[in-house]
């Protein structure tokens, strides 16, 4: 027991998962405005503008991302010289954003889609007959109870991009997973304590937003 | 609500017109997006057929992409199978009337959906090594298709169950009515209806499945995004590897959500029908992609 808690004295768990933390947070705004406008430019009455939120959707939800994040790392990074920031670690956490952000944003837009199918055909046709033209309508009418019928998919979301944030490993972040690999490798005695250490800890991260989720989703749930 | 066709009337000649606007900013803001990366690209040197002409010779694809491929395609297959085995007996065992079985199951299944899948791979590489039980050269695949499985059981134990609780009471009913116990009419009743409800949801995890077998780069395992950076970093064209390692898993997993796509479009017109299918079709369609 004394030896397990040594190893919180050696290595700053806490740390590494506030870095998971912030990058899922930092994330979640970018993939959830993004994801916001494609969901739009599909919705809308102009043929190139669904093109492109199909195509991305399409692209991006059928990319690994692994290969997102590495890319930003390997290529944009190291072949291009990109850099999001002078200093070289927050340059890292900022192409992990990136690259959790473009990928998830797909996810959100699929999401808000899903809200959009929940609201009932009258509403437009109500928005319709008052004279809203298109944008008037969406923004009035018809996203505001498309995100409420969203919240379920949309929390279901945040949790893939909870988990996701360890990802983050393939692009040079240090957060928990490339923690909890430095320290198996330091204490092989400790492997299994080390491993559940870290599993609990995403427990507790995911199943509250699992439970306010679904809480706010019943509880903005729109009453038809 | 068919979103495209309500948000907005059948247009007059002024939405026509505002739609025609609309559509040439469209194609502008794709066609500038498009010149922008291209020019940024052709900028930095990276249009050169040298950096592209390595995708033409047979060796790249040889010795880096096709072994690589081959092992992404290996990992996911199996990981498919063993995901489809372990997601029936959990999902059985949630629905089982013996409390410590539930419970067990319900655990199980909770817990390694809250996990990342990357913390388990690189938590069963490290302890089978260290335990030192098998050929090194095997432990990263041994760890990516467990962690897969584990991860992926546990989605589609909860397909499972759904899919279930969704059917019509009387499917159980008549199954007790006949006398069996609640194990046969899961197993011979109940699940191989759930089944056909849960196809295409189990064709769109197989590509996660697909899209996680990736995540092998991070603890060595040979696939096709570590063969495409071995080859990358040789030939000093990480870029267009990793692009076109991008477009081989988007080409198989765009084939694979379409097909699921057609299987939903298949299978909801058939279950308005009588809710009996042979069950023997069914499994096996369960199991193609590998």
């Amino acid at each position: 027991m004394d030896s397990f808690l040594s190893l919180f004295e050696q290595y700053d768990v806490a740390a590494a998962f506030w870095v998971n933390i912030q990058l899922t947070f930092w994330a979640a705004i970018w993939s959830l405005l993004l994801g916001t406008l494609l969901a739009l430019f599909r919705i809308s009455p102009i043929a190139s503008l669904q093109w492109f939120g199909a195509t991305y959707v399409n692209i991006f939800r059928n990319t690994p991302l692994t290969i997102i994040i590495a890319f930003g790392v390997l290529a944009l990074f190291g072949q291009l010289s990109v850099s999001l920031s002078s200093d070289f670690n927050l340059n890292f956490f900022r192409l992990a954003i990136l690259g959790l952000s473009l990928y998830h944003a797909a996810f959100v837009c699929e999401a808000i889609r899903s809200g959009v199918n929940t609201v009932p055909l009258g509403q437009a046709e109500a928005a319709r007959a008052i004279g809203l033209s298109f944008l008037p309508a969406a923004r009035l009418v018809i996203l505001p109870q498309a995100f409420r019928g969203a919240i379920a998919p949309l929390g279901n979301v945040l949790i893939a991009l909870t988990k996701n944030s360890t990802v983050a490993a393939a692009g040079s972040v240090a957060e928990s997973a490339g923690l909890m690999k430095t320290m198996i490798e330091f204490r092989s005695d400790m492997v299994i304590p080390i491993f559940f250490t870290f599993a609990f800890g995403f427990v507790l991260i995911v199943i509250p937003i699992g439970l306010l989720t679904t809480w706010a989703s019943k509880k903005l749930a729109v009453s038809r | 609500m068919s979103a495209q066709q309500v948000l907005f009337d059948a247009p007059g000649p002024k939405a026509k017109r505002n739609i025609l606007i609309g559509n040439i900013v469209g194609v502008l803001f794709i066609v500038g997006l498009l010149a922008w990366l291209i020019t940024a690209l052709a900028g930095q040197g990276q249009l050169t057929a040298a950096k592209w002409t390595p995708f033409l010779e047979t060796r790249t694809w040889q010795f880096f992409l096709l072994p690589g491929l081959w092992d992404t395609l290996r990992a996911a297959g199996v990981a498919i199978v063993t995901s489809v085995v372990l997601g029936l007996l959990l999902g059985i065992g949630r629905l089982s009337h013996f409390l410590p079985i539930r419970w067990l199951a319900g655990v199980i299944v909770e817990f390694f959906r809250a996990v990342p899948v990357l913390l388990m791979m690189i938590f069963l590489w490290l302890a089978i090594g260290a335990a030192s039980i098998m050929r090194p050269q095997d432990i990263p695949f041994i760890a990516v298709v467990t962690a897969l499985t584990l991860y992926n059981g546990s989605v589609i134990a909860e397909l499972v169950r759904s899919g279930v609780e969704g059917l019509p009471k009387g499917q159980r009913e008549a199954g007790m009515a006949i006398g069996m116990t609640r194990g046969q009419s899961l197993r011979s009743i109940e699940v191989p209806q759930a089944l056909t409800a849960m196809l295409p949801a189990l064709v769109s995890q197989f590509v996660v499945i697909l899209k996680d077998s990736a995540l092998g780069y991070i603890i060595t395992y040979t696939e096709l995004l570590q063969n495409a950076r071995r080859l990358g970093v040789g030939e000093g064209n990480l870029l267009q590897a990793l692009l076109i390692a991008a477009v081989i898993f988007i080409i198989i997993n765009f084939a694979l959500s379409s097909l699921a796509n057609r299987l939903s479009k298949l299978l909801s017109f058939r279950t308005a029908g009588p809710a009996r299918k042979d069950p023997e079709q069914k499994v096996a369609a369960a199991v193609p992609a590998g």
